[in-house]
């Protein structure tokens, strides 16, 4: 059996709250808008804005339709000067990620069963933690289940969270079925009453077919029990990742249908700008961004805020 | 992993065949598909511009007479850049040093840094026969001492336990404790942290002072975008990094943080993770990688391939016979025909070029590689004042090389035209700069000749 160690730390705090706020707010009108004060708008003024775009991970696609959009609206209004610009592509981007602004809303299915699925070392385990806390926070009870059972130590992790936040966990040993794990995990919600289970996976490369396959068969197991579960089937992708992220979704969507996505990382220097090819390919709503490793770094996506810390500097 | 990058490539060089060199203007499109696929392939920005100067400047100064096409060329160079900027084949590991030899791991959150110190320890005692002592300074993230003690029993690697939770003590520790257990290599696992984050930077920049590391390195995932370029900065900047470990390399990501980490902290990448179990690690190659991202395995055996036999002597004298404004004759034509059969025929040619297989069928049945050959039986049949003076062949002479090479009157008239159209070509081309006499010749191949 796992002993829970005492003499780890608990996740470092490295910067108050209000500073990781900033950081993921990043305010517009200190950032681009100051580097371009005085400009002339012209050829190399939106030049600097594509480089910045492209910097930011939006890609060559959505960059060059975003410019090409932000041309026609510039010469269309007379835009006087750069705030003016600025302005103007911010909305444009804004446009963009609204139809993606749609918070998580756990409905009374007894248990709402919320199924986390990834890449590797994406973010999955710490944001299963994150949202169990807020839930727990909000007076819902929580069940995790840690269907990682290949990465060595992962039940050990999310059983660290668990005892953290005070949470059940149901597991089995290493190497076990993660579907068997996870039917567990829902017969045990049940069987408790619990509000919400939130059932962990391995991380898994999307062209891996055989694992894809195993995260259908969780899926199909879920739905024996209960037709509607996993009634959110999250997507966690890590906010440094580039253009990959494109295929990442696709294939996760079209084989166990996400129908959300959380954005890790963002407390550092990447921009997560890959979102924008997100929302404009499959529009699958964007629930959390991760800002830090600690229980409390999770926001929830809000469009505005995000082309804000984007066009930041 | 990188398939995407070379359609793109391919579709931008196959769109410069047919061209006759490399100029501003006619590289101008191609280097613009090369810039764009590099950034979606996740090239950093400053590096994908850096990049496409080099390229440039070499493409501008390329002889295209040496080669078979100008964008047989532009490939050259591209790759040529690519490998050149990803340095070194296959480095090892450097361990001389008094044992313990200590190797220690850093990056991002995620990156894949305690699987990667797993394989790392399994490779050093397996190839290498090494005693190797695996220790983690991994204070922070919930069961990552305990997922590092794991592996190391799995790869049968001793585990330095530690009861402190200071994160430089442990690997100072490890180091005295390796020692004494006469470890050869001790390898240090720390906690993923941001390059924002100033006090874990001190952090580690406190256990790389500790435990004075002869390898330090950076551990990136293959799937990370533009901001590979600023954590490899930073990490670079804290730490005297010695190599790179791309990971995550069994994917689909195109991998273009390959080239901004390396390019930016000017180490080699050495090894490359390629999937989650222990012995999902690979040596690095540098023209792999670089012709994998450009897609090219084929076209590049071909460029060499047409280097070496390509007589480069006769191109040259050609070059320079119609520069000083003499005559394309026949004999010129025949070399272009031979050179054209020592590379495998213009078919085969056209099949390994980028987009080349997308040819229609008849155009391809024009270069029929028999036609090349009956032509040259032609050009055999002639006398060497023929071949010289074309002029002079009159009725009796073409019925006698008819007869001669086992053709029609009418294919000996075909031959002598071509050859005609492209004597004028090559004076038009040789008033220019240099010429590409292959390229003129299968733009002048008249239709269903043979
Ligand atoms: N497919 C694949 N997965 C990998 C590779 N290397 C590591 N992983 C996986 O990536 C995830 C993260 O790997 P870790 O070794 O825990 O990464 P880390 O850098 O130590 O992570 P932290 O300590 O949490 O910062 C795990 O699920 C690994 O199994 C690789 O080359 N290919
Ligand atoms: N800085 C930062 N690190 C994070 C965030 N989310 C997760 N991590 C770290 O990323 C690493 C991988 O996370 P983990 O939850 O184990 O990923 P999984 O493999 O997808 O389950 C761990 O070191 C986490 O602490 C985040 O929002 N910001
Ligand atoms: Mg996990
Ligand atoms: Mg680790």
């Amino acid at each position: 059996m796992f002993s829970f160690n005492k003499r780890k730390k608990l996740p470092r705090d490295a910067a108050p709250l209000a500073q990781k706020l900033t950081k993921t707010r990043g305010s517009l009108f200190g950032g681009l808008v100051n580097l371009l004060q005085g400009r002339a708008i012209d050829e190399d003024l939106l030049e600097d804005l594509e480089a910045h775009l492209l910097m930011a991970d939006v890609g060559v696609e959505v960059t060059t339709a975003v410019l090409s959009a932000l041309r026609n609206s510039v010469d269309a209004r007379r835009a006087a000067d750069t705030n003016a610009v600025c302005a103007e592509l911010h909305r444009i981007l804004v446009d963009i990620l609204i139809p993606c602004e749609a918070p998580l809303i756990v409905s009374d299915a007894q248990p709402f069963v919320i199924l986390v699925t990834g890449v590797n070392g994406v973010g999955k385990t710490t944001t299963i933690g994150k949202i169990a806390q807020q839930l727990s926070q909000a007076g819902q009870s929580v069940l995790l289940a840690a269907g990682d059972t290949f990465r060595a130590a992962a039940v050990q992790q999310l059983a660290q969270w668990a005892d953290r936040l005070d949470v059940p966990l149901v597991r089995q040993g290493d190497g076990a079925d993660s579907a068997s794990v996870i039917f567990d995990g829902l017969q045990a919600a049940r069987a408790r009453g619990v509000d919400v289970l939130i059932a962990d996976t391995a991380g898994r490369l999307h062209t891996q077919d055989g694992l894809m396959a195993e995260l259908q068969k969780i899926k199909r197991v879920l739905g024996k029990l209960d037709p509607d579960a996993p009634h959110e089937t999250l997507l966690v992708v890590d906010g440094g990742t580039g253009q990959n992220a494109v295929n990442q979704t696709q294939q996760f969507h079209a084989q166990v249908g996400i129908t959300g996505i959380a954005v890790t990382k963002l407390d550092g220097t990447a921009k997560g700008g890959v979102l924008f090819a997100l929302a404009h390919r499959f529009g699958i709503p964007v629930r959390f961004i991760g800002v830090g490793e600690s229980a409390d770094d999770l926001r929830p996506f809000e469009a505005g805020a995000f082309v804000e810390a984007l066009l930041g500097e | 992993m990188f398939e995407s990058l070379t359609q793109r490539l391919g579709g931008a060089l196959s769109r410069l065949r047919g061209q006759g060199r490399l100029s501003e203007d006619n590289i101008r499109d191609a280097l613009r598909e090369v810039r764009l696929a590099l950034l979606e392939a996740d090239v950093a920005l400053p590096v994908v511009k850096e990049f496409i100067d080099l390229v440039r400047e070499r493409a501008l100064g390329q002889e295209v007479l040496k080669s078979l096409s100008p964008g047989q060329a532009l490939v050259k160079i591209v790759h040529d850049a690519l490998v050149e900027v990803m340095g070194q084949e296959n480095q090892r590991l450097n361990l001389a040093a008094q044992p313990p030899a200590v190797v220690l791991m850093a990056g991002l959150q995620g990156a894949g840094k305690t699987t990667t110190a797993a394989k790392l320890a399994r490779l050093l005692q397996d190839r290498e026969k090494k005693k190797v002592m695996l220790a983690s300074c991994d204070v922070y993230r919930p069961a990552a001492i305990e997922q590092l003690r794991t592996l190391a029993g799995q790869v049968g690697a001793h585990f330095h336990n530690s009861s402190s939770d200071d994160p430089v003590g442990i690997a100072s520790e490890a180091v005295a404790q390796a020692r004494k257990l006469h470890s050869d290599v001790l390898i240090v696992d720390t906690a993923g942290r941001l390059h924002v984050d100033a006090q874990m930077m001190d952090e580690i920049a406190a256990i790389d002072r500790a435990v004075n590391p002869v390898e330090t390195l950076f551990v990136v995932d293959s799937m990370t975008g533009q901001d590979a370029a600023n954590t490899a900065k930073a990490f670079g900047d804290a730490l005297s990094l010695s190599g790179v470990i791309l990971t995550k390399a069994d994917g689909d990501a195109r991998g273009g943080a390959a080239l901004s980490v390396r390019r930016i902290t000017g180490k080699p990448i050495k090894f490359l993770g390629v999937g989650e179990k222990i012995d999902a690690l690979e040596p690095f190659h540098p023209d792999r990688l670089a012709s994998r991202i450009l897609g090219m395995g084929d076209v590049l055996s071909l460029v060499e391939e047409a280097e070496q036999k390509v007589d480069q002597a006769k191109a040259k004298k050609l070059a320079k016979k119609l520069k000083k404004g003499k005559g394309f004759d026949l004999t010129d034509l025949r070399d272009q025909f031979e050179q054209m059969q020592n590379m495998g025929g213009m078919a085969s040619l056209l099949d390994k070029l980028p987009g080349g297989a997308a040819l229609p069928a008849a155009a391809k049945v024009q270069l029929d590689d028999r036609q090349t050959a009956r032509m040259i039986a032609i050009i055999n049949a002639m006398t060497p004042q023929e071949r010289r003076y074309p002029a002079v062949i009159n009725g009796s002479r073409k019925r006698r090389i008819a007869a001669g090479s086992g053709v029609q009157v009418q294919d000996v008239n075909r031959l002598l035209k071509q050859h005609h159209q492209m004597g004028k070509m090559m004076k038009k081309m040789s008033k220019g700069k240099m010429a590409n006499m292959m390229r003129g010749m299968r733009g002048q191949m008249p239709p269903g000749f043979g």
